[in-house]
């Protein structure tokens, strides 16, 4: 027997892969993210660059809007934050014990989920207002929450809790409680544990867990208006800016102010994923 | 460091994991902690390492009460089913973690630690693999890497649970061997949790056979196989033939027999006669012993096994016969033949005559769906 017998047949039976579909479910997966996601965003760009640029650049360096985009993004970025430290927090009670009342707090962490944002917003001001629950104890500090920076990030912080919760949550019940008794019968603290094995094991969730509120965060619209105030260059977050626009029939101006939020979210994003891909790589090199 | 357990006391919710255990071990001791699912043993394991506390009852390392201390206060080297090695470390941090996290002057220069590093990555035979990370390293590896990392704090006593449980069979062997040569080099007391009886009587120098919270019988290899103290130690080592009988003035009858052995028994009695399948023998037609037909013949190597039914009661034995014994070698289902024990146990009649062994609810479950099960 020749070596050419099964070269030619291996050509003839040309091999397959064992997924079967690759090219209509490709097909399908490029349609819809253009139809869905790609051909509204480049209408976005397409619209605003009927302004040109110096037109684009005028309206987004207008410092209406430039506070608007520094309080979007900075209350999305603090509000992620503080969800990052005690969403950890939180997952890790609700994996690690057992206490009365559980399973309602767990269903309870959706909620925000689940809540038309306008609801949300419209109770939070009532808590925070100057005559609310909260806010009539925090009038005497001087601390002012409702009509405020301060309520952005408040409303921020509430909508994107149970992104944060939700991804560590599995990673950490997916974390073997050995590796804490490893850890201890090592000789090291809670402090030394915590530090050493459970956050950086959670790490790489931690982050898609920010990610994700951070960027439904910066979106957000219902909620915030009713809290900020909207008063212009200090609580008025640059969503509520492009409905002006619009009521304006500024579509062109609207649409500019858009692009500005798609291309900084987009770059937010890009960082954050390399810093994902980065402290993945570092535990699954092959 | 020699271990005292008195009176070990433990129940989960209402259910008695350990329940009054005792045990002596010596300094150097390979011990094996051997039972079914749910017998205790791991839980007695981890209240030896301070990972569960004890009910009542006081756990000393040499001559200390240590039983109210916690995990990291006790210096023990814990190695884990699972090997629960920190998989966003080399598997130098992980091996240094133990002398990393020390404090102030207790903790040694890097220089050092490093060194030591590399005496255990040789000790366990994986020098130059220092830089991978866990996910790099085969199952075996992964295992030495733990029980480097468990060496390296000196520990006072060495606990492993179920160290080659997640293993196949042939790397289970290897290790096996391997970690009796390094027990014998390093001369650390250790203690291992094991299901398999193989693995417990193979590798320890003493063997703690447990069932139901309580010690059966610790002895060494050959005590607790060739005189199980009791029916249970004798069913879960190894298999073997229940036949009821009766002791009358030191002399053994089978029921439906009227061949007699001598006994060594002095209780006069209705009795479970244990016999294990290699020490039954095919007799001659004249010689004492009981009528049976072959029922079925496997040839497993140089063994033949065969399944016989008495002639008598019915009852299905298992015989175990080297293919050299000219009277096994031709038989065929169908045949008689003439059966007599070699060796055997006495023990009272019990009511339902299969030794109870606790169901398995999980059989092997990884360590969490056990601690589920458990809970």
């Amino acid at each position: 027997m020749t070596s050419a017998a099964p070269t030619t047949r291996a050509r003839a039976l040309r091999p397959r892969s064992a997924i079967p579909g690759f090219g209509l479910t490709l097909g399908f997966t490029l349609l819809y993210l253009s139809l869905i996601v790609l051909i509204p965003l480049a209408g976005v760009f397409l619209k605003s660059a009927s302004l040109g640029w110096e037109g684009i650049w005028h309206v987004v360096s207008s410092p209406r809007v430039v506070a608007a985009l520094k309080l979007s993004f900075g209350a999305a970025l603090i509000g992620a934050g503080i969800n990052a430290v005690f969403g950890t927090l939180v997952a890790w009670v609700f994996v690690r014990y057992q206490f009365p009342g559980k399973r309602f707090f767990d269903a309870a962490i959706d909620l925000p989920f689940a809540l038309p944002t306008a609801v949300a917003g419209i109770a939070l001001t009532a808590l925070y207002a100057p005559n609310g629950w909260i806010g009539q104890y925090l009038e005497p500090l001087g601390i002012k929450v409702a009509y405020s920076p301060l309520g952005v990030i408040v409303a921020c912080t509430f909508i994107s809790l149970p992104f944060v919760v939700r991804t560590v949550q599995p990673v950490l019940e997916e974390a073997e409680k050995e590796l804490e008794e490893a850890a201890a019968s090592l000789g090291a603290n809670r402090w030394q544990t915590i530090t050493r094995v459970i956050l950086p094991t959670v790490l790489p969730a931690l982050i898609t867990g920010f990610t994700l509120a951070f960027a439904r965060a910066v979106g957000e619209y219902g909620s915030i208006i009713f809290i900020a105030g909207n008063l212009p260059m200090v609580s008025e977050i640059a969503p509520l800016l492009i409905i002006i626009k619009l009521e304006e029939f500024d579509y062109a101006g609207a649409t500019a102010v858009a692009a500005a939020m798609l291309v900084l979210s987009f770059l937010l994003l890009l960082v954050i994923n390399g810093l994902q891909i980065w402290t993945r790589s570092r535990r699954n090199r092959k | 460091m020699n271990i005292q357990i008195r009176g070990i006391h433990k129940a989960f919710a209402s259910f008695p994991a350990l329940d009054g255990v005792n045990l002596d071990i010596e300094s150097g001791e390979l011990i094996a902690l051997l039972g079914p699912s749910g017998s205790g043993k791991t839980t007695l394991l981890r209240t030896i390492a301070g990972l569960e506390f004890p009910d009542a009852g006081e756990i000393s390392f040499g001559g200390e009460n240590i039983a109210s201390r916690p995990v990291r206060e006790r210096g023990v080297g814990f190695v884990f089913q699972h090997y629960a090695l920190f998989k966003h470390m080399t598997v130098a941090d992980n091996i240094a973690f133990g002398l990393n996290v020390r404090k102030g002057s207790a903790r040694p220069s890097k220089e050092a630690i490093q060194q030591r590093v590399h005496e255990l990555l040789d000790l366990v035979q994986l020098s130059g693999l220092d830089k991978r990370y866990p996910s790099q390293l085969s199952g075996g590896q992964r295992q030495r890497v733990a029980l480097a990392r468990a060496l390296a704090i000196d520990p006072k006593v060495l606990l492993l649970d179920e160290p080659f449980g997640a293993l196949d069979a042939k790397v289970r062997k290897d290790l096996r061997r391997w970690l009796r040569e390094l027990h014998d080099k390093t001369g650390y007391t250790t203690i291992f949790v094991t299901h398999d009886q193989e693995e417990a009587l193979e590798l320890a120098d003493r063997v703690v056979v447990m069932n139901r919270g309580r010690i059966e019988q610790v002895g060494n290899n050959q005590q607790v196989y060739e005189q199980p103290a009791t029916p249970f130690v004798f069913d879960f080592l190894g298999s073997v033939n229940i036949l009821p009988g009766e002791v009358k003035d030191r002399q053994l009858r089978f029921d439906g027999s009227d061949d007699v052995w001598d006994s060594e028994s002095k209780e006069s009695g209705l009795v479970d006669i244990y016999v294990r399948p290699h020490d039954l023998q095919i007799v001659d037609a004249a010689a004492p012993g009981l009528d049976a037909t072959v029922t079925l013949v496997q040839r497993a190597g140089a063994l033949i096994r065969i399944s016989a039914a008495l002639a008598t009661s019915g009852e299905r034995i298992e015989l175990e016969l080297s293919h050299l014994d000219t009277l096994a070698r031709s038989r065929q289902p169908g045949d008689a033949i003439r059966v007599a024990p070699i060796t055997f146990g006495l023990f009272p009649r019990a009511p339902h005559r299969r030794p109870t062994t606790l169901p398995d609810v999980v059989p092997n479950a990884p360590a969490e769906n056990r601690e589920r099960a458990r809970n």
